[in-house]
């Protein structure tokens, strides 16, 4: 198990779209087979700094993401490594089927990296926004489903994305993303991470929610209840062990992620809770609904995704364990 | 029923909804300039002239009907509709505001004098279909207009309704591409090439007009062609310029996504006098 730490800064680092862009450029100088399809978004894919330096193996698919998460197939079944980004909504939206039949089906080599995920994109509303990605790329068989907190976390995992053989998806977003993370951390697809020890309660986050389960476990403590946190960063395949581990621990889980509850984490972790260590669980996440255009402060406080609704779920659980 | 005006009264709403287009979306701090400006002129042709609507009646089921497939041009779309009156005129710089009736992209839930909820690129013409099939469906003299962005003509769901529209004959059904040059990531030849544009319409059957989107008689003309053709739906390819009345968005790629400074607005204002 990771050293567990206690103080965390939460100060603001790049975000995980951009650590995803200048990781690829590294990829892109140790491995010639990794090429890159773009969707016209490249500047807020950040695939943008890929293309600059290997013009020759960066494809500008135009607005056509079906078009290109089939190209991503055709380049996999070539032996080359596709990277394929655009906001989450529309790679996964619209590149759903031929992420069915001409990659997942087929079992392809290919990375699919969505970027403007959840809510947090803020003012462009709904229509950019993607609350359903986790649960589309959890749906796909054979899919490697990963959801990094902050830079580092982006950075390690990419890497980690590339060396894996076999369909991935990666969720990025689109806000400056708190540095949870030593720069030296080690990351392992998979394996979660417990960012803080704890007895009464765990909670299991992804993304942007690891730092408010970590602000929400600080205000817990100086009530006298002790949270674990984890991160869950490999959403699909679940690190079952940890989970389990929790459930028999803890006696209860919080799962908290800016994705609808239905299709979303929280359920595929009820799901082990249920086959190993059934306990009481709340679900901290976005309630069947789309959201609306606001700040992205605005909106994660709105539909419910800041640290005090992980606290309001922490004290109903408390509560069912009595 | 929405008074038709004159060409010199267009002319000058067309003015007055820019200089709210760069208002508002400086207020916002966020927002898409280049796309809004230069689809003005085909909105208000659309609204003050060739359409038949009624913003006393919104929900009249034999109105002709518009939507904004390109729905990140929500602004001009936004003023023109305040200027008609289905939409407050008071609140357009409550745009992209959190519980705003102008959200950044077209939204029924919270407009629902709009026609539809666009910001997805790709899906308009098939909106449109359903729309003027029902019309047909209830021998309603309803016309349905759909506006294209010419990067968003690289969604291949557009062909799939284009091919759909011809062979159903759907000649209630008019399609404006807003053929500016100019995409997300810089000039459309560079991205993904869409010419030649009118002869891939012709191919699929529809009946076109390739013309100058900033002139209001001529896009007068068009749509009377566009309701005149039996047995075909038409494609009106317009040639427009990105960023259209404020000289330093003009041709500007940059001016895609990025809102104006406070200064800039005021330079554009001064520009729009
Ligand atoms: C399906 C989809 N992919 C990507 C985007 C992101 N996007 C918003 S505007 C835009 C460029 C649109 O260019 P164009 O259609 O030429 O519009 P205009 O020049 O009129 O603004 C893109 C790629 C989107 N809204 N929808
Ligand atoms: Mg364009």
């Amino acid at each position: 198990m990771t050293p567990s730490r206690t103080k965390f800064e939460l100060k603001l680092g790049i975000a995980t779209r951009e650590a995803f862009g200048k990781t690829l450029v590294d990829l892109g100088r140790e491995n010639k087979d990794i090429v890159v399809c773009d969707a016209d978004l490249s500047k807020s894919t950040y695939t943008s700094l890929f293309h600059s330096e290997f013009p020759d193996r960066f494809v500008s698919c135009g607005i056509a993401e079906s078009n290109m998460a089939a190209i991503a197939g055709g380049f996999a079944y070539a032996g080359k490594i596709p990277f394929i980004a655009s906001f989450s909504c529309f790679v996964m939206n619209k590149g759903f089927e031929q992420l069915r039949v001409a990659v997942a089906y087929p079992n392809l080599n290919v990375k699919v990296v969505g970027t403007h995920s959840g809510i947090s994109i803020g003012e462009d509303g709904p229509s950019q926004m993607s609350v359903e990605e986790t649960g589309l790329a959890c749906s796909l068989p054979g899919f490697t489903v990963i959801s990094p907190a902050d830079e580092v976390a982006t950075a390690a995992l990419v890497r980690a994305a590339a060396a894996h053989v076999g369909p991935v998806f990666i969720r990025t977003g689109r806000m400056k993303a708190p540095m949870v993370y030593p720069a030296d951390q080690k990351f392992q697809i998979g394996k979660s991470i417990v960012l803080i020890e704890g007895t009464d309660v765990t909670i299991i986050a992804t993304g942007l929610l690891i730092a408010e389960a970590i602000r929400a476990q600080e205000k817990l403590e100086a009530e006298g209840i002790s949270s674990r946190v984890i991160d869950i960063h490999t959403v699909k395949p679940l690190d079952r062990e940890a989970i389990e581990r929790a459930a028999s621990e803890t006696g209860a889980i919080v799962c908290a992620e800016e994705h609808l509850v239905d299709g979303g984490l929280g359920v595929r972790v009820a799901q082990v809770v249920a086959e190993t260590q059934p306990c009481p669980m709340e679900f901290v996440g976005i309630q069947d609904t789309y959201a609306e255009s606001a700040t992205p402060e605005q909106l994660l406080d709105k539909y419910g995704l800041v640290a005090r609704d992980i606290i309001k779920a922490v004290h109903r659980l408390v509560g069912r364990k009595k | 029923m929405q008074p038709k005006k004159n060409l010199v009264e267009m002319e000058a709403i067309a003015k007055k909804l820019r200089r709210e287009i760069v208002e508002m979306i400086g207020a916002a701090k966020s927002g898409h300039p280049g796309g809004s400006l230069s689809a003005v002129e085909v909105l208000v042709t659309l609204y003050f002239d060739v359409m038949r609507h009624d913003p006393s009646n919104p929900k009249w089921p034999d109105r002709d009907r518009f939507i904004l497939s390109k729905g990140h041009a929500a602004p001009v779309l936004y003023t023109v509709m305040a200027e008609c009156g289905y939409a407050p005129a008071d609140k357009l710089n409550t745009l992209r505001k959190l519980g705003s009736v102008y959200q950044g992209h077209p939204d029924v839930r919270f407009l629902p004098t709009l026609e539809a909820s666009t910001g997805s690129l790709g899906e308009g013409v098939s909106l449109g279909l359903g729309m003027a099939l029902a019309a047909r469906l209830n021998q309603s003299p309803s016309r349905t207009y759909v506006m294209l962005g010419d990067g968003e003509v690289q969604e291949g769901q557009i062909w799939e309704g284009a091919m759909f529209g011809a062979f159903h004959k759907m000649d209630n059904l008019c399609v404006i591409v807003d053929y500016n040059g100019i995409q997300l990531d810089g000039f459309v030849k560079d991205i993904m090439e869409v010419a030649p544009l009118a002869e891939k319409w012709k191919a699929f059957g529809w009946h076109t007009i390739e013309l100058d989107g900033h002139k209001i008689p001529v896009l007068q003309a068009a749509f009377k062609e566009a309701s005149n053709t039996k047995g075909k739906p038409t494609a009106i390819i317009a040639h427009t310029i990105k960023g259209k009345g404020v000289s330093f968005m003009e041709n500007n790629p940059k001016f895609h996504g990025t809102a104006p400074t406070p200064d800039e607005v005021q330079r554009a204002l001064q520009e729009l006098q």
